[in-house]
């Protein structure tokens, strides 16, 4: 396979279609996922394609699409669904949270559901309320959920891939600002499993956990800081559930020092999870407590103010200063 | 004699008192509005239709996040509002903005979430019109809450809770509707059917015969009416609104409309409709149907001409004026606002964020 240069939104989209190709037991299905190829056009052209009875528009009702995906998942078909945006998932939360992480353990592992729920989120668009939530954590707290989050174009392919493969039903966090950004990539050759992180960067001085949207911003944090004399390691989690403690701990005894970036807000949050895990394993490495950079504890602000709320470069490398330097 | 089951059902077609080429028509139940309810309407149809021109140049110019336009939908939308009383609410979603300014909310103030400085911009009581919904269908069960309340108050409060045909597939128009029938709560929902929900097409949404006739397995009098038909709107929705006032329940009422421009300047409509689908309805303006009627009663004068284009010209000029500067936007707001009192947490993010802003000047 060649290179080929796209974005996230089509590498997503990519997926879907050889994974459609690949097994015929995939459906997809959605608010505006058709004709309209969903509102950031990641099931585009499926329908013409594969036919309307393997691409679908439902009724407009979330509880109804996660709650159909569980009775088709129950009888044979992997289906994959869309919530539109973040905040729209939450009529679904009932079903999610009640039946699409408990069929498994009440059934005695009878029932299996092998289902995905895309959910585009996270802020820097510049949504109105309701289009910029980072709802993450709700679902990482519930036992039972798998939850993944690509920040790369080959890994929104291969993760996505991985997740309809999979057998457990999975939330599959898009973040949103990210869908434009293009990458030169071999699909093919993108293969990360469900529960690793990755480095993504090498440094000795201190490492960086991130995930999702706040991964590139990490990754332009490490590059100053490198400038500046500061070698980062930069691990991008992938998985928050499950949660690669090996990865991301063997970073942390390397270096001695973290700071975990997030967009969602910190407070009960999977950043606080990260910091706690960090510091029950990793505590007789740790030159410094760990800091998070993170969202403040409010509602996600309307656009014009969002700017204030999203971690950046400057915050993460402020963040990183604090960490107990002998030097300074 | 009807029997209860007829009398929940909708007429058999959408009530239409003044036809699409402006010729009047007799209905056994609605009568036509009076000459002064039909020149306000007209006055505030030509208003609202300046507010959707001018609203959508503003996002073409990134003076405004995104404008759901209702261009179109005008009728529906100021029927809405022309029925009620001062003390009566209104329940919008985020495609009424112009039910919101006929209602007297300011229209930057109704503008304010669209340009992106605050989630809402107004003041809910004031008008008594509840914030924006964004999320589908979730308003209704407070519109119920509402004139529930109002209910047990004993005051004589109706609530006008709007609703598109895509939102009435979500679970919470299903709970609002069968909790306004129990509770026998004076509400008229009133769903502006636009023949679509973003892409998706009403034969897509429902099987029902009409979104009418949903009321009937609640237990509430459903009615439909040409949403394009200022004057049937106002009968029909005007009637509603008296029998809820009665202590007769909420009622269901269905607008039969269009949506002529896109969803947003998001949306590319060419993916999942022909323009040969949207150009007969531009024959049925509400506005165009309502001038041929008026101006053959001979009721449309100079005067009342002019000052509907004033009133256009004006709210045009505010929104303009409104939008152009880039609003100010106070960094400190991120944390008010949360909870009635401040907690130390808070207190210390906005310390953080004040010192960072301060050294970024520095
Ligand atoms: C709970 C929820 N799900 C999805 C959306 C995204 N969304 C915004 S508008 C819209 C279509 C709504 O259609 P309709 O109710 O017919 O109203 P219209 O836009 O036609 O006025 C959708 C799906 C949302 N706002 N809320």
């Amino acid at each position: 396979m060649t290179h080929v240069k796209i974005s996230m939104a089509q590498a997503l989209n990519q997926a879907l279609r050889d994974a459609m190709t690949a097994d015929e037991s995939v459906v997809m299905f959605g608010e505006d996922v058709g004709a309209l190829g969903g509102v950031f056009r990641i099931t585009d052209g499926l329908t013409a394609e594969f036919g309307d009875k393997r691409c679908f528009d439902t009724p407009l009702a979330e509880a109804g699409i996660v709650g159909m995906a569980v009775g088709m998942a129950m009888n044979g078909m992997r289906p994959v669904v869309e919530m539109q945006f973040d905040a729209f998932g939450y009529p679904a939360f009932e079903q999610v949270v009640s039946h699409v992480a408990k069929m498994r353990n009440r059934t005695r592992g009878r029932v299996q559901l092998p289902m995905v729920i895309r959910i585009p989120y996270g802020g820097g668009i510049g949504g109105v309320e309701h289009h910029s939530d980072s709802s993450e954590s709700y679902f990482a707290h519930t036992p039972g959920l798998t939850v993944v989050t690509p920040a790369t174009v080959a890994d929104a392919y291969g993760l996505l891939r991985r997740a309809i493969e999979f057998p457990d039903p999975v939330v599959f966090m898009e973040p949103k600002k990210l869908y434009w950004a293009k990458e030169e990539v071999d699909l093919t050759e993108s293969q990360p499993g469900i529960g690793t992180a990755v480095v993504r960067r090498d440094g000795a001085d201190a490492t960086l956990i991130a995930y999702g949207p706040a991964l590139p911003v990490a990754l332009e944090a490490a590059e100053v800081a490198a400038a500046e004399g500061r070698q980062l390691t930069v691990v991008d989690l992938r998985s928050v559930v499950p949660f690669d403690d090996e990865t991301v701990c063997a970073a942390v005894r390397r270096t001695g020092r973290a700071v975990v970036v997030a967009e969602a807000s910190g407070f009960a949050s999977v950043s606080s999870e990260i910091v706690a895990r960090v510091t029950e394993k990793c505590f007789h490495s740790l030159a410094a407590p760990v800091r998070r950079v993170t969202a403040f504890d409010i509602p996600f602000p309307p656009p014009k103010l969002e700017k204030y709320q999203l971690p950046s470069v400057d915050r993460i490398l402020d963040a990183v200063d604090d960490l107990q330097w002998e030097d300074s | 004699m009807t029997t209860v089951e007829e009398h929940l059902l909708p007429s058999a077609e959408p009530v239409c008192l003044i036809d699409q080429n402006g010729v009047p028509h007799d209905h056994p139940s609605y009568r036509l509005p009076t000459k002064e309810a039909l020149l306000d309407g007209y006055t505030q149809l030509i208003r609202g239709r300046r507010f959707n021109d001018q609203a959508s140049a503003l996002v073409r110019q990134g003076r405004l996040a995104v404008y759901p336009s209702s261009f179109g939908q005008e009728a529906c939308q100021l029927a809405a509002t022309m029925v009620l009383r001062e003390g009566d609410w209104l329940f919008p979603t985020y495609r009424d903005s112009v039910s919101i300014m006929s209602r007297g909310v300011d229209p930057i103030e109704t503008l304010t979430l669209l340009r992106g400085d605050w989630h809402s911009g107004y003041d809910p009581y004031e008008h008594k019109v509840a914030p924006q919904a964004t999320p589908l269908a979730t308003q209704l069960p407070h519109a119920v809450g509402v004139a529930h309340a109002a209910r047990l108050k004993g005051e004589d409060t109706v609530v006008m809770a709007l609703v598109g045909d895509g939102g009435t597939s979500e679970g919470d128009f299903h709970e609002a509707l069968n909790f306004a029938a129990v509770f026998q709560a004076p509400v008229v929902f009133f769903i502006q059917n636009n023949e679509y929900a973003i892409s998706v097409p009403l034969a897509r949404q429902s099987a029902a015969p009409s979104l009418a006739h949903k009321g009937i397995g609640y237990g509430v009098p459903g009615e439909r009416a040409d949403g394009n038909d200022l004057a049937g709107l106002l009968a029909v929705l005007g009637q509603a609104v008296n029998n809820a006032r009665a202590g007769e329940g909420p009622q269901l009422i269905e607008a039969h409309t269009y949506r002529v421009q896109a969803h947003t300047n998001a949306d590319d409509a060419s993916r999942y409709r022909q323009d040969d689908e949207v150009t007969p309805w531009l024959d049925r303006d509400p506005i165009e149907r309502l001038t041929t009627y008026l101006e053959q009663q001979g009721w449309l004068n100079d005067d009342i001409r002019a000052t509907a284009e004033a009133g256009a010209v004006q709210v045009a000029a505010q929104l303009r004026d409104g939008l152009m500067p880039e609003p100010e936007v106070d960094p400190a707001d991120l944390f008010a606002h949360l909870y009635a009192g401040e907690t130390q947490q808070l207190r210390e993010q906005s310390a953080f964020l004040r010192d960072e802003l301060a050294r970024e000047e520095a």
